[in-house]
């Protein structure tokens, strides 16, 4: 048994919260969680929103955020329980002995800064080493981690560097100190998978090579399994299971944890064809005042009742197309037909059942309904805006919309701030499916969502469209979500169609350079697939 | 729903001035333009104020002049929100040469420093309460416009404006249901400021001599018509200073509390 490194017993974290109109009361964030992390282990964390795993992570340097307070256990790191000693001695702890790495590099970075005076900061605060040693470091550090022209990298400026090397800049600044635990909060999950795979590579590699113990936060059971060594499943703040990695992945224990193992094994047979309901001919787009076409030449079918999944990373146009369709952004070239008519380019030109019979259903659910209506508003104001209905026969159709999306019946008065995450995508559905539309247009309806919570609203969307028809243009970055659905599959990169057809014929080989990519960074449940992907890589990149 | 005793305090004290306006000619003790007694005679029995320098009842004074005074404001305040707020909703809303027409003519009056312009304003037309009203609402509209539209653009970015577009709602809707609800809590708290704003600029163009004419009673016409009495140590020129203070806090403890009000997300608004 190697050296414990931190060990947490029995930690108890609470929090007030403030219902309003209500006595305020407190909330138990974690419950009873007992961890131990030995040197040079890393040990993953994962959960669903809510679940407390960053709480934990920040406990483990005796950090609560806003309010949070640690209210029982002991947190022992290096042979003493960080809960006693004083602030000098935590505030010399922290960013020495414990570093931070956050989901979002974009907004922890100083974007006046350059970066390598923010990645030697806490050396120095910290009196670790002296400047030219620590710009030694980071330089060595940023070469580990695969970053261009280590040695210029540093003088760069945040909005300089791509999203996948500001959080791999990150990184080298969380292990510039030497620190002995570093706590990675969902590193990788705003980035696209091609680029995912890359940070995680880069990651696991320099938590190998400079023997440094980890705690690895995320929602995404696929990817800790490539880089912890043991695995603590959470739930509401509760230990659902903990154990090795293998054990977890392949012989996990509680429903729960079988549950995330088993989740997007969704199986979808793709439908035989059809007419197509809606046709975009040859479109080209650009947004106004810029001189660079978004799109270019698209030219896609999708037949009625069925599902075209567009793929691709953020930049390659997939929601401008959404835009495009709607009328948002009229088309420079090119047509778009819609059930056998021509579609107007501009919104303002299409008539009222043109715009029903289009409808859209947004990644944040949060946004995408006013905060000011309640459900019965929402849902209700598209059937009295095309079809007129009010009073009775207007909320016994929304109460039959509200059952359709599995909702029951006390949800009709209440407002959107009170609903889970997983209930208001399900409401704008409802709105969407309101209109009785022909074509819904999902822009990442599910990435905003708790995998077990996607793959409701997956289930939900594929049983809406066996009994009412719709077609859906289905705009996702997410492969495994394209496979539960998907009829049709569009690869977009760069504002074109890599690659397009049914379902079985664009996930087969042979791939083009573009998709093989994309289809190989999408990670597996399983143990040991990120070398054998990168060890397949260097084998093909060798044999050109 | 408990009211706070901030809210309560300042929802006392606004209430009663508004009713003193109100019922003006029902509490005062004389008549407005009556004259009771002497030269600035000190308060006593009958007269709990005192006199004003030509020895009209300073009480009665303060009541008709309350009445004027808060008429005028409210008036106003609710014309320039009225105007401001539709006008930079519309502007956010629409969007282009709108916008740019709207918002660019506003800079243009605002460029302006306020009181001047009234001042010109007002010895040009004929000085009458409707007057007095247009031009100070209108003057004050360019500003409630700014804030309006600024909270505004905030929000027709949001999915929820764009999801009621692609409907085809007309703006009407996308304004008074989508936009208003969201753009209260600012604009409530813009309210009870700009309404004690009014206060002080009708009081202030009073005391100059453009605003309310003699012989009707208002705060700032009080102010000037005593303030002579200031050198021999007669505070009566403080006494409507102390009424604007007074009124100024209550609105604003009320404003404060709505404003927490109309923040909840969960239907507090009740």
């Amino acid at each position: 048994m190697a050296e414990m490194l931190l060990e947490i017993r029995n930690l108890r974290i609470e929090a007030t919260s403030y219902p309003p109109g209500e006595p305020p009361r407190d909330v138990v964030l974690v419950d009873d969680v007992s961890v131990s992390v030995a040197k040079g282990r890393v040990l993953g964390l994962i959960g669903e929103s809510g679940a407390g795993k960053s709480t934990i992570g920040l406990s483990s340097m005796a950090y609560g955020r806003g309010g949070v307070r640690l209210t029982g256990g002991t947190i022992t790191l290096n042979g003493r329980d960080i809960r006693l000693v004083d602030a000098r001695a935590l505030r010399a702890l922290r960013g020495r002995e414990v570093t931070y790495v956050a989901q979002s590099a974009a907004a922890a970075f100083n974007p006046a800064i350059q970066l390598m005076d923010q990645v030697i900061e806490t050396c120095l605060l910290h009196k670790v080493m002296g400047r030219a040693e620590a710009e030694a470091r980071a330089v060595m550090l940023f070469g580990k981690l695969g970053l261009p022209n280590p040695e210029s990298f540093g003088k760069r400026y945040p909005h300089q560097v791509s999203g996948g090397q500001l959080q791999r800049a990150m990184t080298a600044m969380a292990l510039c100190p030497k620190p002995d635990l570093v706590i990675f909060d969902e590193p990788t999950t705003a980035l696209d998978v091609t680029t995912q795979i890359e940070v995680l590579a880069a990651i696991k590699e320099a938590i190998h090579d400079t023997g440094v113990a980890a705690l690895y936060i995320t929602h995404d059971l696929a990817v800790v399994a490539q880089v912890a060594d043991d695995i603590l499943v959470l739930r509401h703040g509760k230990r659902v299971e903990y154990g090795a990695t293998e054990q977890i992945i392949t012989a996990p224990g509680e429903p729960y944890t079988q549950a995330l193992v088993s989740v997007r094994s969704i199986e979808h047979v793709e439908k035989t064809d059809a007419p197509a309901v809606l046709q975009i001919q040859n479109v080209t787009a650009r947004y106004q005042g810029t001189k660079f076409d978004v799109l270019k030449n698209i030219t896609l079918d999708l037949p009625a009742g069925q599902t075209l999944a567009v793929v691709g990373e953020s930049g390659s146009g997939k929601s401008t197309l959404a835009r495009v369709i709607t009328g948002l952004l009229p088309p420079g070239q090119g047509r778009i037909r819609f059930a056998g008519r021509e579609l107007a380019p501009a919104l303002a030109a299409r008539t009222r059942d043109d715009l029903r019979e289009v409808q859209m259903i947004y990644q944040m659910a949060d946004t995408a309904m006013n905060p000011r209506q309640t459900v019965g508003t929402i849902i209700g104001r598209p059937l009295e805006f095309y079809f007129g209905l009010k009073g009775e026969a207007k909320r016994k159709r929304i109460q039959e919309l509200l059952d359709q999306i599995e909702m029951g019946k006390g949800f009709i008065d209440r407002y959107p701030a009170e609903l889970s995450g997983g209930q208001k995508q399900r409401v704008c559905i409802a709105r969407a499916l309101a209109a009785k539309p022909k074509l819904i247009i999902c822009d990442e309806v599910t990435s905003a969502l708790d995998p077990l919570v996607a793959d409701g609203i997956l289930k939900l969307l594929l049983a809406l469209q066996a009994a009412e028809g719709v077609a859906y243009l289905f705009i996702t970055h997410d492969l495994a979500t394209v496979r539960a659905i998907a009829d049709r599959i569009a690869v977009m990169y760069r504002g074109e169609v890599r690659r397009y057809g049914a379902k079985t014929d664009v996930l087969a080989p042979p791939f083009d350079d573009y998709t093989a990519l994309l289809l190989s960074s999408v990670p597996e449940m399983k143990m040991g697939w990120l070398e054998g992907v990168l060890e397949g890589r260097r084998m093909a990149a060798a044999g050109n | 729903m408990r009211i706070p005793i901030s809210a309560l305090v300042g929802l006392f004290f606004t209430g009663a001035f508004f009713l003193a306006a109100i019922f003006a000619p029902l509490i005062a003790p004389y008549g407005m333009a009556e004259i009771v007694g002497g030269v600035w005679d000190p308060a006593s029995s009958t007269h709990w104020l005192g006199t004003d320098a030509i020895g009209r009842d300073l009480l009665s004074r303060m009541i008709y002049g309350g009445q004027t005074t808060i008429f005028v404001a409210s008036a106003a305040t609710v014309l320039s929100f009225t105007l401001g707020s539709v006008l930079g909703f519309s502007a956010a809303v629409a969007g282009a040469w709108v916008d740019q027409g709207l918002s660019r003519m506003v800079d243009l009056v605002m460029a302006i420093p306020a009181l001047i312009l009234a001042l010109v304003i007002l010895s040009v037309l004929p000085v009458t309460l409707t007057v007095l009203i247009l031009v100070m609402g209108l003057l004050d509209a360019t500003r409630v416009f700014r804030l309006a539209r600024a909270v505004a653009v905030d929000i027709t970015v949001m999915d929820y404006v764009e999801a009621a577009r692609l409907r085809g709602e007309g703006w009407a809707w996308i304004i008074f249901r989508e936009i208003l609800p969201n753009a209260l809590s600012p604009l409530v708290a813009e309210l009870g400021l700009r309404f004690i704003f009014a206060v002080l600029f009708i009081s202030t163009l009073s005391f100059l001599g453009l605003g309310v004419q003699p012989p009707l009673a208002d705060w700032g016409g009080i102010v000037k018509e005593n303030s002579s009495g200031l050198v021999y140590g007669i505070p009566a020129a403080l006494i409507p200073a102390f009424a604007i203070a007074a009124l100024a806090i209550s609105v604003n403890l009320v404003a404060d509390w709505v404003l927490s009000r109309t923040t909840s997300l969960k239907g507090g608004r009740g």
